[in-house]
Order: structure tokens, then C-alpha cells, then sequence
């Protein structure tokens, strides 16, 4: 396990008695959840129990109904500027990639810092290719996205998301999509970047990542977060019977 | 035939089996792969044989490309009669423009080549220059065709007609409808109630109603809807219905052009902090377009092809050139002829835009390259 130094008290963000629906449906139950800066959270449970929404809720891809979110000091509200300052400090690297698909791995990654923080281009295409090489894809940077493997588009969506210099790094089950040879490319890169010391919210189904990195495991089933543990104790001695269940049939199977 | 054997992981990659590859396997795959194949092929062929014998005598080797009139043609040879074209050829390209002036045509389509070339092809050297001809290049052409400035002569719309008539209507109707397209396709996607509904208003009206109606409007009532005091020539009139007329369809063809992008581009572009504007200019519009290229096209081809519709309203475009040729007692009876290079002259400009919209689909095309 990589112990964390970069772990601190500052809170970066705090979620208060928060609730979402989709409609009628009731899909996120009364969270309350505080991450401090450098601390890695990973989020299980079944699929449907809301783990995914619950991180896009963080940078506003879906919006919440009741309770508070507090990011960097900012509380989300329908306010545009709020919202920008929110995105532009928050990451995000999704299941299926979403690189777009008409620019090349370079411009994929230079786009939005050279529009959102009016970076001027060279600057821009310089950490593009520092972050490109930290994620060992350099020699990719004039191809498009189509021409690569699934590993290597999904660390170029990393790379992407880094360059816009974020404080939070939010990771929904990154590694999903992709063929088990490259799994192991990607979780690499993300155990690299964990040990920078940035913030990251990871929902996934790799335990092995969760053991190595995670600070804290949170179970997560229909709406409610049911457990939170450092992950010594999440995957020893899980408290909760629902827990125990999901455990046993994702590790023994 | 001895088969080698080779031990595990050292197989070497093999040449494919002779005539299954190149010029040769094509023609044994798709022209010989069975006795019936084969016999179609054959009579094919010889059907192909007498069709163009005859299509090239009457065509080209009986023709008579100069004449009097009709009689004088048919004394000389059987075949076609291109006499009636090459005797109005002036007519069928420019219409009734003053003989003196037709430089002032001429001059204006080359240079178009050259305003359109930045445009269409975005990796010609010196493109920015190019780019601020295009710019000018309406007003320039404007002038020119128009006259009344600079010395000019100006010249009555009444005698604009034939293939210069066809090219101003099409190229004016093809550039100011993809701009005000993609506007009502955004405006259709918008979220702000006002906007959409307009924008569902006016394309869906556009679209019910016949083009030839909307013609008529332009010849004959617009001046009523219009506020008082403008008076828009009629070729105005008609462009503005064009441009109406076709961004409708330009708009339905983009916005499924939009609708085939996944959720995930707006997700992402939306975590990066990128705002509409930004998202539309960057992510939404490139691909829209892209993916809506054969529809794009083919609302133009359409367009420019139903520009043929302004002889009901009185113009001269090159149908009506050719009725007018055929009203002649000397050129009496040779429709074939007359139409026939009128379709030669849309097939060559239809083909070219089809052949352009190809070449860009191969272009944009970024996967797999």
C-alpha cells in the first residue's frame, strides 16, 4: 500500500445531507461526505446503487435537489460563474473516454486550456506534451483518437483532464471499457498521479486499486453510502451485511 | 504440392494464393466468378458495343455542329443538330446581357474559383490571403455584375438569364442558406423557449409549403409582408426565398447531424469548463457537419437544380433560354438538342458538387487513417 503524505485537514470538498432524483426516482439518499485535499476515495457497490451520479454531482453534470455541495470553498448553485470556477478545478476521466474524436491527442488536449483558461497556444501545447509524456503517450500526440488502443485513449483523457491543471481528479470506472491487457496501463497511471498528490474520487470495481491507493472505501447501495473505511478494515472486517454480500461476490469469483 | 511445416510461432506470413489479388482477381471475382456471371458479362458487353455506336454516331461522327437553321443541318448529316446551341451559345451562357459587357461575367465566375478555393479546400498555401479576397468578394462580384459604380455600366436584372442566372441564384442560395441552416438547427436545439419556437415555426412552414408557391409569393406579394418603402428587385426576392426555402432543409439535415453526437462530447467538453459557445464552435459543429456532409450536399444539389423553377415567375434561366430558341422557326423541333445541353450543364456542376462532398467525407474521416 502507498501511504499517503499528501494527505491533509484542509477540506476541498464537503457534501452536506445532499439529495437527487431522477424524476420520480429517489437515486441519491441524504449524502454527507468530506474529502480533504490529497485524500483518494474509492466508491463501490452494485451498479444502479448511484456511485456514478454521486461524483457527477460534484462538477454539476447532474444537479442535485436538496442539500449542499461545497467545492473549493464554492457552493454549487445554478450560477454560471460559480459552476465555471467549479469545472475548471475539477477533472473528470469518463468510462467511455469522450475524446473528441475530430482532434487530434494534442488538440484533444490543448483545446480547452487555450478557450476555458486562455492559455496562449504554446504555452498550452508545451504542458500538453509534459502531461502526454508523463501518461508515456508522447509519441501519439499528431494522431487522432480513432488510430489508438483503448489504454492509450483512456490516458490521453487523463492527460487531457491534468491539463487543465485541476485540484480534483473525479474517475467514473475508468477502466470499465477496456480489454484486461489494458487495465493495468491505466490503473499505472492513475497510482502515478495518486502519488502526486492529487485529490481523486475513483468509483470502480478494481479492488486491487482501492487496497493500494485508496485512504477510504466507501460501499455505496440503492442511494445510500452504507459504509466508509480505511480499506484495511473495509475488506477484513466490512461491517455491514450488504457489504459482506458485494465483497464476497466481487472477490471470489 | 508439399506442404512445409513450420515449428509453433514460426509461421511466415505467405503471399496470397495466385489470382485472388490485383487487376486480374478482381476481374475473375466480379466479372467470371460463374458460368452465368460470365454469359452476363458477355451480352453486356456486346449490348454496351451497339448502345455506344449509336449514342456516338448521333452524338459526335453524324452531328452537324453549324448551320443555318434546321433544314440546313439535316441537308448535311442525320445526326444531332448542336447548330442550335452554337448559334445561342451567348445566349444560353449569358442571357440578355449586353453583348459589350459580358467580360464583367466572365471575370466575376473565374475569381469565384478563387474566393471559393480557401474555403473548400483548407490546406491551400496562402489561404489567409485567399481567405480576405473571399471576404471582398461579394461586393466585388456585386459590382461588377451590376454595374452603376466605378464607370460601369449598369445593367437591368431583366437581362440577366441562361447558365450566369442558374449560378448567381445557386451559389447565392447555397452560401447564405448553410450559415442561416446552422442557425436554425442550433436555434431548433436551443433551450430557450422564445428561440426554438421560432426556429420550429419558421422551418417547419418552409417545409410545407411548395417551392413554386413560395416563388410566386416572392414575384408577387412580398412587397406586402415587407415594411413600406422597401422595394426588393425581384432576383432579391427570389434569393431571399431560395435561402429560406433550402436553409429549412439544411437545418433538419444538421440537427440529425447533431442528434448522431454522443452524449459523452457535451459531457466531457462540459467537465473541461467550456461554455456554449465554445462547445458549439469546437465540438458540436465540427462533427454535426461532418457526419451531415451527404445531406448538406445533396439540399444544395436540389437547390440548384430547382433554380430551373424561376422560369414560371418570368426569368430567363436556361429552360427558358432553350423554349426561347425552340420558339424560332428556324430551330423548330429541336427540343432533344436544346435540352440535352441544358442537362449537360447541370450534370457537370451537380457531379462536381457530389465528386467535392466525397473527397471531403474522405478527408474528415479521422478513424483508421
Amino acid at each position: 500500500m502507498v501511504t499517503n503524505k499528501n494527505k491533509s485537514t484542509k477540506p476541498v470538498i464537503q457534501i452536506k445531507e445532499m439529495h437527487k432524483w431522477f424524476g420520480n426516482f429517489h437515486v441519491l439518499k441524504n449524502i454527507s461526505l468530506g474529502v480533504n485535499q490529497g485524500e483518494r476515495i474509492v466508491i463501490c457497490g452494485p451498479s444502479g446503487s448511484g456511485k456514478s451520479t454521486l461524483i457527477r454531482c460534484i462538477n454539476r453534470l447532474e444537479v442535485h435537489q436538496q442539500g449542499d455541495i461545497i467545492v473549493n470553498n464554492v457552493e454549487l448553485t445554478g450560477d454560471l460563474k460559480n459552476l465555471e470556477a467549479i469545472r475548471s478545478d475539477v477533472g473528470m476521466v469518463f468510462q467511455s473516454f469522450n475524446l473528441f474524436p475530430h482532434l487530434t491527442v494534442l488538440e484533444n488536449c490543448t483545446l480547452a486550456p487555450i478557450w476555458v483558461k486562455k492559455l496562449p497556444k504554446k504555452d498550452a501545447e508545451e504542458l500538453a506534451m509534459e502531461l502526454l509524456t508523463r501518461v508515456k503517450i508522447p509519441e501519439q500526440a499528431l494522431k487522432y483518437p480513432g488510430q489508438l488502443s483503448g489504454g492509450q485513449q483512456q490516458r490521453v483523457a487523463i492527460a487531457r483532464s491534468l491539463c487543465m491543471q485541476p485540484k480534483i481528479m473525479l474517475f467514473d470506472e475508468p477502466t470499465s471499457a477496456l480489454d484486461p491487457e489494458m487495465i493495468k496501463e491505466v490503473l499505472d497511471t492513475m497510482i502515478e498521479l495518486a502519488e502526486t498528490g492529487m485529490t481523486m474520487l475513483v468509483v470502480t470495481h478494481e479492488m486491487g486499486f482501492a487496497k493500494k491507493v485508496a485512504d477510504s472505501v466507501i460501499f455505496m447501495d440503492e442511494g445510500e453510502i452504507i459504509e466508509q473505511n480505511d480499506p484495511k478494515n473495509f475488506f477484513n472486517n466490512p461491517k455491514n451485511d450488504r457489504t459482506k454480500l458485494f465483497l464476497s461476490q466481487i472477490l471470489n469469483h | 504440392m508439399s506442404r512445409k511445416t513450420y515449428k509453433p510461432g514460426n509461421y511466415p506470413d505467405l503471399p496470397p494464393p495466385p489470382g485472388t489479388v490485383g487487376i486480374h482477381g478482381w476481374i475473375k471475382q466480379n466479372l467470371f466468378s460463374s458460368i452465368n456471371n460470365s454469359l452476363l458479362t458477355i451480352i453486356s458487353v456486346v449490348l454496351l458495343y451497339y448502345f455506344i455506336d449509336g449514342i456516338i454516331g448521333w452524338f459526335f461522327l453524324d452531328a452537324v455542329f453549324d448551320a443555318e437553321s434546321k433544314i440546313a443541318c439535316r441537308k448535311i448529316d442525320d445526326g444531332a443538330c448542336w447548330a442550335v446551341i452554337t448559334r445561342r451559345v451567348g445566349q444560353f451562357v449569358y442571357g440578355f446581357y449586353p453583348e459589350a459587357e459580358r467580360w464583367r461575367i466572365d471575370i466575376t465566375f473565374l475569381t469565384m474559383f478563387l474566393a471559393f478555393a480557401p474555403l473548400l479546400y483548407p490546406d491551400i498555401p496562402k489561404r489567409k490571403w485567399l481567405l480576405y479576397f473571399s471576404l471582398i468578394y461579394p461586393f466585388f462580384a456585386f459590382v461588377l455584375i451590376m454595374g452603376g459604380y466605378f464607370g460601369l455600366q449598369k445593367i437591368e436584372y431583366s437581362l440577366f438569364g441562361g447558365f450566369m442566372l442558374t449560378v448567381i441564384l445557386g451559389v447565392c442560395g447555397i452560401v447564405c442558406s448553410l450559415p442561416l441552416g446552422i442557425l436554425l438547427a442550433l436555434g431548433r436545439q436551443s433551450k430557450l423557449t422564445v428561440v426554438r419556437t421560432l426556429s420550429v415555426c419558421f422551418i417547419e412552414f418552409m417545409r410545407g409549403v411548395p417551392l413554386i408557391t413560395l416563388l410566386f409569393v416572392a414575384s408577387s406579394m412580398l412587397n406586402y409582408f415587407l415594411p413600406p418603402g422597401t422595394n426588393f428587385s425581384i432576383l432579391v426576392r427570389v434569393i431571399i426565398m431560395f435561402t429560406f426555402f433550402s436553409a429549412a432543409y439544411i437545418a433538419e439535415v444538421i440537427r440529425g447531424g447533431i442528434q448522431a453526437i454522443p452524449k459523452g462530447q457535451y459531457e466531457a467538453a462540459d467537465a473541461l469548463g467550456m461554455n456554449y459557445w465554445q462547445k458549439t464552435r469546437f465540438i458540436t459543429l465540427p462533427q454535426a457537419l461532418k457526419i451531415s456532409i451527404p445531406g448538406i450536399v445533396n439540399t444544395f444539389i436540389g437547390l440548384y437544380k430547382d433554380t430551373t423553377l424561376v422560369v414560371v415567375i418570368g426569368l430567363l434561366d436556361p429552360l427558358g433560354i432553350g423554349r426561347a430558341a425552340l420558339a424560332d422557326t428556324k430551330w423548330n423541333g429541336l427540343s432533344t438538342e436544346t435540352y440535352l445541353f441544358v442537362a449537360l450543364f447541370f450534370f457537370v456542376s451537380c457531379f462536381a458538387m457530389s465528386r467535392y462532398s466525397l473527397w471531403l467525407e474522405n478527408k474528415l474521416n479521422t478513424d483508421q487513417k
